[in-house]
């Protein structure tokens, strides 16, 4: 059987809906995690031992775990979450698990970018640690953090390739199920053909507003 | 007024203990450009972070117009950080924000209304001479400007103290004497004390009305800056002044010395003050029958008062030369003879006649 355009277009659809939707939340959580994995490191501004012995392992133990297991591995959880275990939107959930402690890496590479001596300033007139991050950090870090999202970005679209294993559809199940595992050479080139025009056209975006705000 | 009273500060690295700051006692007034010259390394960069409390010090404490801000809540420090300013070595500005919005950063922080920080950051860029750079980003300024621009946030929430970190060291000499310029006007205009910590005489020479010496954590000197130049009581001292006033003896004399003992004698004449401003060395090559030649001469300016050393060469009889530099000294002129290994000795009045001193 040959592929329709019909079931590439749905399946780039559904490639599109995971990704966006688990980036938005990933994003969140990488941020979250990475301003904590930052700011409460040994002399930062949030110095704080504890949070920070807690989370860095918790982020190293989800980067870890290969995403076609965490896809199984949090089934319930998933089930608690979205009220179904199959299915695109199923397959968010662990998409954003394994994203976020990823993005959150990212972050806290970039933010620890920023030159100690802006910190230093701001604290000199006066910046709580709220602003300190925010309207310090995050704005000189900003086309840094540009490239990591498209970085991550990148990342997710790889592993929505797996998501068919619970059902959740995209381009990377077209490939394997009519692809690979119904020999149709054809279908398997169409689609990497897709994935590798939509890498470059996300990489190609994220160095055009990375460069538009380094102003170079 | 900046009071330090016994700060000392301990930094703890694994089993390491480094004594960065040791009892240190120093009294800023209102009004002053007071300098702190040391080596990297001799705890100055630490002593000026103990003010705005980037280092809370092990004990001792700071005193900003006499209260101590290590006491008060978080919350309060940092509203009271407002009333101190600082710049630092490497200007620590917003790449990613225009010139106008580095200058506004520390009036948004503070909340205030939109439209007063306009007024505010307008007047300001002004004073510093970068009006027509507002909407220009950090890297598209010199170093010079750069500056301007750390001045100009620094001063927009109107402070009475700036603190200045090594805020010259990465410009080249004629930029830094035109912040060095900026900032006296800072201090003229806007009232406001000026603590700058530095390992350029230069720059203490320039601006500075007192100064404190520091070395391995400790204060080893301070006093006027007229004081410190004229009598340098530490070797450290003494080499941060010769960085400014050379006083050695060049070779050049040391050969002439060899040369004729007899007829001609070498004096280093040392001028403190207003005395270099009288016409000393004329006078006495009137008065007495010698014949006085300048080998070589080193005169600046220190706060508006000529400072610095003539090396003469008198020629003459015996008795008329010992004359000429007993009336030299009696101007209130310190004289020194330069023996031909390039040694000096002070000339005394009281042991002048037949034999020289040690000074």
């Amino acid at each position: 059987m040959e592929v329709s355009i019909e079931l590439m277009i749905r399946a780039l659809w559904e490639t599109l809906y995971m990704v966006s939707i688990s980036l938005f939340f990933g994003g969140v959580l990488g941020i979250f995690l990475g301003i904590l994995l930052v700011v409460t490191r040994k002399g930062h501004i949030l110095e704080n031992k504890v949070i920070f012995s807690i989370v860095n392992p918790i982020v190293n133990i989800f980067r870890s775990i290969p995403f076609i297991i965490l896809l199984v591995a949090i089934i319930p959880l998933t089930r608690l979450i979205v009220g179904t275990s199959i299915g695109t939107t199923a397959a968010i959930v662990p998409l954003v698990l394994h994203v976020g402690p990823y993005f959150s890496r990212l972050v806290e590479n970039s933010l620890l970018e920023v030159d100690d001596g802006i910190i230093e300033a701001a604290q000199a007139m006066g910046a709580g640690p709220f602003q300190i991050i925010f309207r310090f950090l995050f704005p000189e870090a900003l086309a840094s953090l540009i490239l990591s999202v498209t970085t991550a970005t990148i990342g997710l679209i790889g592993a929505t390739a797996m998501a068919g294993a619970i059902g959740g559809g995209g381009l990377g199940d077209v490939a394997i199920t009519y692809g690979y595992q119904r020999f149709s050479t054809i279908t398997i080139f169409i689609t990497v053909v897709i994935l590798v025009a939509l890498v470059q056209v996300i990489q190609s975006l994220g160095n055009i507003f990375e460069r538009r705000i380094r102003r170079v | 007024m900046i009071e330090f009273r016994n700060v000392s500060k301990v930094f703890k690295t694994g089993d390491k203990q480094i004594d960065a700051l040791k009892d240190i006692d120093i009294t800023v007034e209102k009004g002053d450009i007071f300098g702190v010259i040391g080596f990297s390394g001799a705890g100055k960069s630490t002593l000026i972070r103990t003010v705005n409390l980037l280092e809370k010090p092990s004990s001792g404490e700071v005193l900003i117009e006499g209260k101590n801000y290590t006491t008060i809540p978080e919350k309060k420090l940092r509203e009271a950080k407002r009333n101190i300013g600082m710049i630092f070595q490497h200007f620590n500005l917003l790449n990613s924000k225009t010139v106008y919005d580095n200058v506004a950063m520390p009036l948004i922080l503070a909340k205030m209304k939109k439209s007063d920080i306009h007024t505010r950051v307008k007047e300001i860029l002004q004073f510093v001479g970068l009006s027509d750079k507002a909407d220009n980003y950090p890297n598209e300024l010199s170093g010079g400007q750069k500056q301007r621009v750390g001045i100009a946030r620094a001063l927009a929430p109107n402070p009475s103290i700036l603190l200045c970190d090594e805020a010259t060291s990465a410009l080249d000499p004629q930029t830094t004497k035109s912040i060095l310029e900026l900032l006296k006007r800072v201090n003229q205009e806007y009232k406001i004390t000026i603590l700058i910590i530095t390992h350029e005489m230069e720059v203490i020479k320039q601006v500075c009305n007192r100064v404190a010496v520091m070395e391995d954590g400790q204060l080893i000197e301070s006093g006027s800056v007229f004081d410190i130049f004229a009598h340098p009581r530490t070797v450290t001292t003494r080499n941060f002044v010769r960085s400014v006033v050379r006083d050695e003896v060049p070779e050049s004399v040391i050969n002439l010395i060899n040369l004729d003992r007899e007829s001609s004698r070498i004096y280093k004449v040392e001028f403190f003050g207003t005395d270099s401003g009288q016409p000393v060395v004329s006078k006495t090559a009137k008065r007495f029958n010698v014949e006085i030649n300048v080998l070589f001469g080193n005169i600046t300016e220190l706060q508006g008062i000529p400072f610095g050393n003539l090396i003469i060469q008198v020629i003459g009889a015996h008795r008329e030369v010992e004359d000429a530099i007993q009336y030299i000294i009696e101007q209130n002129v310190e004289v020194k003879e330069v023996e031909a290994d390039g040694s000096q000795h002070r000339v005394n009045d009281q042991s002048f006649v037949g034999n020289i001193v040690h000074g």
